[in-house]
């Protein structure tokens, strides 16, 4: 049966940008208020699964044609790899380090390496989230 | 290393050899390159005998784990180098003997010579260790290698059933004695024999002393066939026969009565030493020898009778302990027990190992060796007749055999019981001597078995295999050499006095030694009109007579049925505790995992509440407790309609949407007590898994999906509310009694200044415990890809595809 959902996929094209910029607020601000990377990611993959509802999996996955395993596997690998990188500056592993600087366009900003792990951090929960929606959809 | 050292192992390397020379040289009897080794470690034995004359000794150390106070100290004193003359002394004729006896197109003699040696190298070990564990070490390699003998021809079904009989019995009593060992570690504080020697005294005194000698006597007596423990000496007659001449006639049995006589200077001075040891060892005597007369099967005979001998043995050690409370007596008449024991232990050595070997020319020349089937092999087989004649009439004690003159001493040992008058032996120790009487008639009576009813009487060539006749001269000369000693000794028995017994009793009683008291060793063959010697007239007639109205009486062996032999006990109590092991595992492991649960949960609650009064830890404090507003109870309350629905719902899916309320009503708390990020994703989370649950829900199979209430068991409810209070318990406990303050003023002062941010939750997960973070992210990566092959590897679809 082929019902017409054109109320549905309108909303959605709409709404699933908002959610997605809410997420990246919410992983941006983190640092500073409620958020961060694992309800960012959560928010992110609550808009993917939207589409997923609004369109079928073969539709979203023209869309966007991410492997979500091997984005889980890049996000893993962005965590460690920041903390690894603490051991170049002879620190201990998974050392922080941040400080202001002055950006052409931003102005005055703080640059954070928490903020590359806590990416690292966005990505496992988004190619988590959606590599078992999916992979439980398409099962029979 | 020194060359002890190196005599001692080389058994083991030479074993290593073996293989290699049995398959370079197939022409060969391997048997010949191994013999050259015993004879070789005979002669450098034979050369510790002018030391050893002088009361020396030699001790060489060699460190092995010195921080535990473990070395191997190879330690030869008269003791010890009489055993390890007659380790590799009748080590070399057992080889020899083996040469003609095994086939060398038909056996697998490399696998015999390597255990043979194994075996050798072992005793050679236990007997000049003078460390404890070392001694506890070769020891268990003797077991071990003599398990391997036993069970030579493994295809045979009672071959297995005796080796590993013997196994049980023998390991179980090493292990005793290991513990022993430990035991007398704890309390002397060193593992060396000589140190617990010199300590003997202090010893005494200690708590762990009778524990210690126990176990120690556990271990002596399961090697040594002691009764009860004997029983696995008749099964390991299953060995090739030259294994049954040097393992259960020679060396391993007699490893336990070197225990004895080696710990004797340290135990020997308490009373249940003289009464276990003696006692155990005479009734040995007697149950052994009175059994060996009812045995059909010449090797059954002998092995019962190895019993009975060492049971003698035994028992002259227990009496000879009694010298040591006579030292005022200037000729110490008991002293004579602990000579008559090594004195016949030579002289058994001698007469067994030949007359096993004989047995074992019987059962090859004739193809049987059931005494009813044989006969009349006199004309047959002379020679062999003539060794049988001279060790069966030395095993009976009849001169002018060497072991007249022990059995002498021995009943001079036994009699002089009589005139003592420590540990109620004025009293009991009348069994002693009359025991010793009793098992020798029956010792006569089956020695006269073995000759007569095999070599004499009817010839009945339609039961034999094969026609008999004389064995090759090889496999002659063992016995005929063996045989001749039994002579030679039995003429001039002083050759052995002063050279080899006198050393070995010194060892036995050194205290008694030092003291002065010169060991009166010699052995004459004539006492004089003694009560002994009456005694052997006795054992003479009576022997006789029995032997002779045999037939009339032998129904006294049927007085004991066969369901209380002690047989019947072990393999009774074997098959009792494998059925009881596996009753036992199939009762509580059910294989539901509700039962587990069921001891999980109940363990917890028992572990928990047993704690918690034992330590006293119980406490309620509520100063600390902070005010509670109407938020707080009423979401508490929605908490519990929710979780008590989930409990009493008649449809699964009514308890699903209670989860989930229960979830979203813990992100309400988590906003009440201020926790934001918590509440962002608890809402999340719960919506996430009660998505998940309804799917599960969507594809429950049709078959079984009834909507019916949870069955109310009242063990289950028992244990979920004993959870319940015993956590609410330890949490209402824990809160009460905090012991410091919290770290967490260290993060609201440093969030801002050390981490630049403002979030602390966000800023403790990713940057002061950001290694927690880490490993999370890794769990749910695991999960997702769990998932992922979980539903998309079915390696059972693509076979049925």
């Amino acid at each position: 049966m082929k019902t017409n959902d054109v109320i549905l996929q309108t909303v959605t094209t709409i709404v699933s940008f908002i959610i997605i910029l809410f997420s990246i607020q919410l992983f941006f601000a983190g640092h500073y208020t409620p958020g961060g990377g694992f309800i960012g990611g959560l928010m992110s993959s609550g808009a993917l699964v939207l589409l997923l509802l609004a369109f079928d999996i073969k539709t979203v996955n023209t869309i966007l044609p991410i492997d979500y395993r091997l984005l889980t596997a890049i996000g893993l690998l962005l965590a460690v790899g920041t903390g690894a990188g603490a051991l170049l500056f002879d620190v201990p592993f998974l050392t922080h380090a941040y400080d202001y600087f002055h950006l052409p366009l931003l102005g005055e900003t703080s640059l954070h390496t928490a903020v590359i792990f806590d990416t690292g951090v966005y990505f496992v929960v988004i190619g988590i989230t959606m590599t078992i929606i999916q992979t439980i959809g398409v099962s029979e | 290393m020194t060359l002890l050292h190196w005599a001692i192992v080389s058994p083991f390397l030479f074993a290593i050899l073996i293989p290699f020379l049995y398959k370079a040289f197939r022409n060969v009897h391997t048997g010949w390159f191994v013999l050259l080794l015993p004879v070789a470690l005979f002669t450098y034995f034979f050369q510790f005998i002018p030391i050893t004359r002088n009361g020396d000794t030699v001790k060489e150390t060699l460190e092995w784990m010195p921080s535990f106070g473990i070395n191997f100290i190879a330690y030869v004193d008269g003791l010890g180098l009489l055993f390890a003359m007659l380790i590799t002394g009748i080590g070399s004729l057992v080889v020899l003997y083996s040469i003609y006896y095994l086939d060398k197109k038909k056996e697998q003699l490399h696998n015999f010579y390597v255990y043979l040696m194994m075996f050798m190298g072992a005793m050679l070990g236990v007997v000049l260790s003078d460390n404890l564990i070392v001694l506890y070490m070769f020891w268990e390699f003797t077991s071990i290698s003599s398990f391997l003998l036993i069970g030579y021809w493994y295809h045979r079904e009672r071959s297995r059933y005796g080796a590993q009989k013997s196994m049980l019995i023998t390991v179980f009593g090493g292990l005793s004695m290991l513990g022993g060992f430990l035991l007398l570690y704890l309390m002397g504080g060193t593992f060396s024999i000589r140190e617990l020697v010199v300590q003997a005294d202090q010893l005494m005194t200690q708590a762990l002393f009778l524990p210690a000698l126990l176990l120690v006597l556990l271990g002596a007596f399961t090697k040594s066939a002691q009764f009860p423990f004997h029983i696995w000496l008749p099964d390991a007659m299953e060995a090739p026969t030259p294994v049954s001449a040097y393992l259960h006639s020679a060396t391993m049995v007699k490893a336990g009565i070197y225990l004895v006589a080696r710990l004797s200077p340290v135990f020997a001075e308490s009373s249940v030493w003289l009464w276990l040891v003696g006692g155990v060892g005479i009734f040995t005597l007697f149950w052994g020898s009175f059994n060996a007369v009812k045995q059909t099967d010449l090797k059954g005979i002998l092995a019962f009778s190895t019993v009975s001998q060492l049971g003698l043995i035994m028992s002259l050690l227990g009496v000879g302990a009694a010298a040591l409370h006579y030292t005022q007596l200037d000729e110490n008449i008991y002293m004579v027990a602990t000579l008559a024991a090594v004195f016949h232990l030579i002289n058994h050595a001698t007469f067994k190992g030949s007359l096993f070997m004989v047995v074992g020319i019987i059962d090859h020349e004739t193809g049987t060796r059931d005494i009813r089937k044989l006969g009349g092999l006199m004309n047959f087989m002379p020679i062999t007749f003539t060794i049988a004649i001279i060790g069966a009439f030395s095993m009976a004690g009849l001169p002018p055999f060497n072991g007249f003159l022990s059995k002498e001493m021995f009943f001079t040992g036994m009699v002089r019981v009589l005139e003592m008058d420590i540990f109620n032996l004025d009293t009991f120790g009348m069994i002693f001597p009359l025991l010793a009487w009793v098992g020798s008639v029956f010792t006569f009576i089956y020695s006269m078995l073995l000759v007569f009813k095999t070599f004499t009487g009817k010839h009945q060539p339609e039961k034999l295999e094969k026609k008999p006749h004389e064995a090759p001269l090889g496999m002659l000369i063992s016995p005929i050499i063996l045989a001749s000693l039994v002579v030679i000794f039995g003429f001039f028995p002083n050759i052995l006095s002063e050279r080899i017994i006198e050393p070995a009793v010194a060892a036995i009683t050194p205290s008694l030694i030092q003291e002065g008291h010169a060991v009166e060793t010699h052995i004459s063959f004539w006492h004089g009109f003694t009560p002994e010697l009456f005694m052997t007239f006795g054992v003479i007639l009576f022997g006789v007579l029995l032997y002779l109205l045999l037939p009339s009486w032998k129904k006294v062996y049927t007085w004991i049925p066969e369901r209380f032999t002690l047989n019947s006990f072990y393999d009774g109590g074997l098959i009792r505790s494998e059925r009881g092991a596996k009753n036992f595992t199939s009762g509580y492991m059910t294989g539901f995992i509700r039962t587990y649960l069921v001891y999980i949960f109940s363990f917890l609650i028992a572990i928990s509440l047993f704690a918690m009064w034992f330590k006293g830890a119980f406490a309620i404090e509520t100063k600390d407790l902070s005010p509670v507003g109407v938020y707080e109870i009423a979401i508490a309350l929605l908490l519990v309609i929710s979780s008590v629905t989930i409990l009493f719902a008649k449809s699964r899916l009514t308890s699903i949407i209670s989860l989930g309320a229960a979830g979203y009503t813990v992100s309400l708390f988590f906003v009440l007590f201020r926790a934001p990020d918590l509440a962002l994703t608890q809402l999340v989370i719960e919506t996430v898994s009660v998505a998940l649950f309804l799917l599960c829900f969507y594809h429950l199979p049709q078959l079984s999906r009834h909507e019916e209430r949870m069955r109310f068991k009242l063990g289950n409810a028992l244990i979920s509310i004993g959870v319940g209070l015993v956590v609410a318990l330890f949490a209402i406990s824990s809160y009460s009694s905090k012991l410091f303050e919290s770290i967490s003023k260290y993060y609201i002062e440093n969030t801002h200044d050390k981490a630049g941010g403002e979030n602390m939750v966000n800023v403790i997960l990713v940057d002061f415990r950001g290694f927690d973070t880490m490993f999370e992210i890794c769990v749910l990566a695991i999960a997702a890809l769990g998932i992922f092959s979980m539903i998309k590897l079915r390696l059972t679809r693509r076979d049925e595809g």
